[in-house]
């Protein structure tokens, strides 16, 4: 084991994997983030904190971690290198580490310009593959970035981000390469709504030989309304949603139970894809669908391992 | 190029508005290619603001004037003389320019008419883009000539991020994606499996991050004395 977290058990123990994400406050109440362990708490297998998503300001993900992990839940540890230099960011994983947080998904960050903060300074010291490769030399060589000894083990389990069909989409396979040979452990990706087209490109995954050296978990988001469907297909880049969706979102009488029908039906395809090892819940601003989608695709009990 | 842009007027208004005599100071260069800070810009701020000056009811001499660089020494002396009878000089050139001259023009103050903005080029009149981030150590032998550092919005050695979107960049559908350029361009020169290697972390201490930056020619420094040697 890289890390004995429960997130690196279930995926290394063949099982099928469960991890759904929680945003933090935009405020002090450790409450808010109690509250939405204990709701998914018997739901999955680890769960995921934001780190200021899209540049909006939110309390930090290591402490929502730790708020976590305090009720013996595993924790993943989003960080974004846009707000942080090598300095920070090293600092911060001894910090991770201490108080027992071992998942720690590497990613670039929406860019400052989007959040409620525009006129800051973007940090980009490094970025979210140079991220990977750093925290895989911390732990395996422990090392800093400059060559000097850590002192102490750096158990952790390292996961990456792929957005599949972010173009030019005939290299995010190559780039996705570059993550695992980074040291990689875990992928999860961005939200798959056009299932079709993500089976063609774990093909291309598994041509490369990717599929037998990293976990990948494929994204699911819920769409809880029309407007939000219409607001992913038009507005998110990265996500593909086909026409047919947006469709029956428009036709349907209750718009939130055909969303998780809808969600059921992609969970259960993407179960059948060789390769794919898990999913990852993003329920934004909807956490409570996220037992009821998981219940009804008969992905309990989660393990106890 | 240097590029700048002139700074809105009533900012240049309010810097200028207290004084008596000012001179409108242009340079010939770069920043009168991108029509921010040359001799006819300074002519038409000069103007401008006389006007608003008599608008004003006050009474402020507002002269021009232009030399051809404001960031070498020779240029200036033929007009230091006439300079320092201002009691402000409100400087077109871009930064390099003001504060050059500040460090030698005594208590006179030298006020930044243009935002000095970026090193660019000029693809189409009227259009100036960035393309460089003087950033002291090179790559574009390995990105098809296409910087990432200036033209990345999250400078990526390893991009693109996950927010390109039809070969444009997250932060606007008007910016192209520099990793989409990067990759179509290595495409073209058949040698696309370069970007397959992870680029190492950058040392950011030969840009603007290392301190002021110096470079001393030793060869031309010893030239230039021994002429003075000579001379004397
Ligand atoms: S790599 Fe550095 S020096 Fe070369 S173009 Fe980019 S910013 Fe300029
Ligand atoms: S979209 Fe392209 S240019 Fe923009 S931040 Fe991402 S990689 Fe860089």
């Amino acid at each position: 084991m890289k890390s004995g977290s429960n997130l690196e058990k279930v995926l290394e123990g063949g099982y099928f994997a469960v991890t759904a994400e929680v945003g933090p406050p935009k405020g002090t109440s450790a409450k808010v983030i109690q509250r939405k362990g204990e709701l998914l708490k018997t739901y999955c297998d680890a769960m995921n904190v934001t780190d200021n998503q899209t540049a909006i300001v939110r309390m930090s993900s290591l402490s929502g971690c730790v708020i976590l992990k305090e009720m013996g839940i595993d924790p993943v540890m989003q960080m974004v290198v846009r707000d942080r230099n090598r300095i920070a960011i090293q600092s911060d994983i001894l910090g991770a580490v201490a108080l027992g947080i071992r998942n720690v998904l590497c990613l670039s960050g929406d860019h400052q310009r989007f959040g409620n903060h525009p006129t800051t300074k973007g940090v980009y010291d490094i970025d979210s593959i140079q991220l990977v490769q750093t925290l895989k030399n911390m732990r395996d060589e422990k090392k800093f970035i400059c060559g000097e000894e850590i002192s102490g083990e750096v158990p952790l389990y390292i996961g990456a981000v792929e957005t599949p069909f972010a173009d030019p989409i005939e290299y995010r396979v190559k780039r996705l390469a570059k993550k695992v040979n980074a040291g990689a452990d875990f992928i999860q990706t961005q939200a798959i709504f056009d299932v079709a087209k993500f089976i063609k490109w774990m093909e291309m995954v598994r041509d490369e030989g990717l599929d037998k050296q990293v976990h990948i978990l494929a994204g699911v988001i819920p769409i809880k309304s029309v407007g939000m469907a219409r607001y992913m297909k038009d507005n998110v880049s990265g996500i593909s949603v086909p026409d047919e969706i947006v469709t029956r979102m428009e036709e349907a009488k209750v718009a939130k139970e055909e969303g998780v029908k809808i969600a059921l039906e992609i969970i259960e395809q993407l179960e059948d894809i060789d390769g794919i090892h898990g999913i990852h819940i993003m329920a934004v601003a909807w956490e409570d669908i996220v037992p009821v989608i998981v219940e009804r695709a008969g992905l309990l009990p989660r393990p106890i391992l | 190029m240097i590029i700048g842009k002139q700074k809105p007027f009533e900012e240049i208004w309010d810097m200028i508005k207290n004084f008596k005599k000012v001179l409108v100071f242009g340079c010939n260069t770069c920043v009168a290619i991108c029509h921010a800070g040359g001799g006819k810009e300074a002519e038409i701020l000069a103007s401008m603001l006389r006007m608003r000056a008599s608008l004003e009811g006050v009474e402020i001499e507002v002269k021009h004037a232009a030399i051809e660089r404001h960031c070498e020494p020779e240029f200036f002396e033929p007009v230091m003389d006439n300079v320092r009878t201002s009691d402000m000089v409100l400087s077109l050139a871009c930064g390099v320019g003001v504060n050059f001259l500040s460090e030698r023009i005594g208590n006179i103050p030298v006020y930044p008419g243009i935002n000095t903005e970026f090193y660019g080029a000029v693809p189409k009149a009227g259009i100036f883009t960035e393309l460089c981030a003087g950033c002291g150590d090179c790559i574009l032998h390995l990105t098809g000539g296409i910087c990432p550092i200036a033209r990345c919005a999250k400078s990526l050695m390893n991009g693109p991020c996950g927010g390109t979107n039809n070969g444009k960049c997250e932060i606007s559908q008007d910016v192209d994606c520099a990793w989409y350029l990067i990759l179509e361009r290595m495409k073209k020169l058949g040698i696309l499996e370069k970007m397959f290697e992870i680029q190492p972390l950058r040392d950011w201490s030969t840009g603007m991050y290392g301190g002021p930056r110096r470079i001393i020619l030793d060869h031309i420094e010893e030239v230039e004395a021994q002429e003075e040697r000579k001379g004397s």
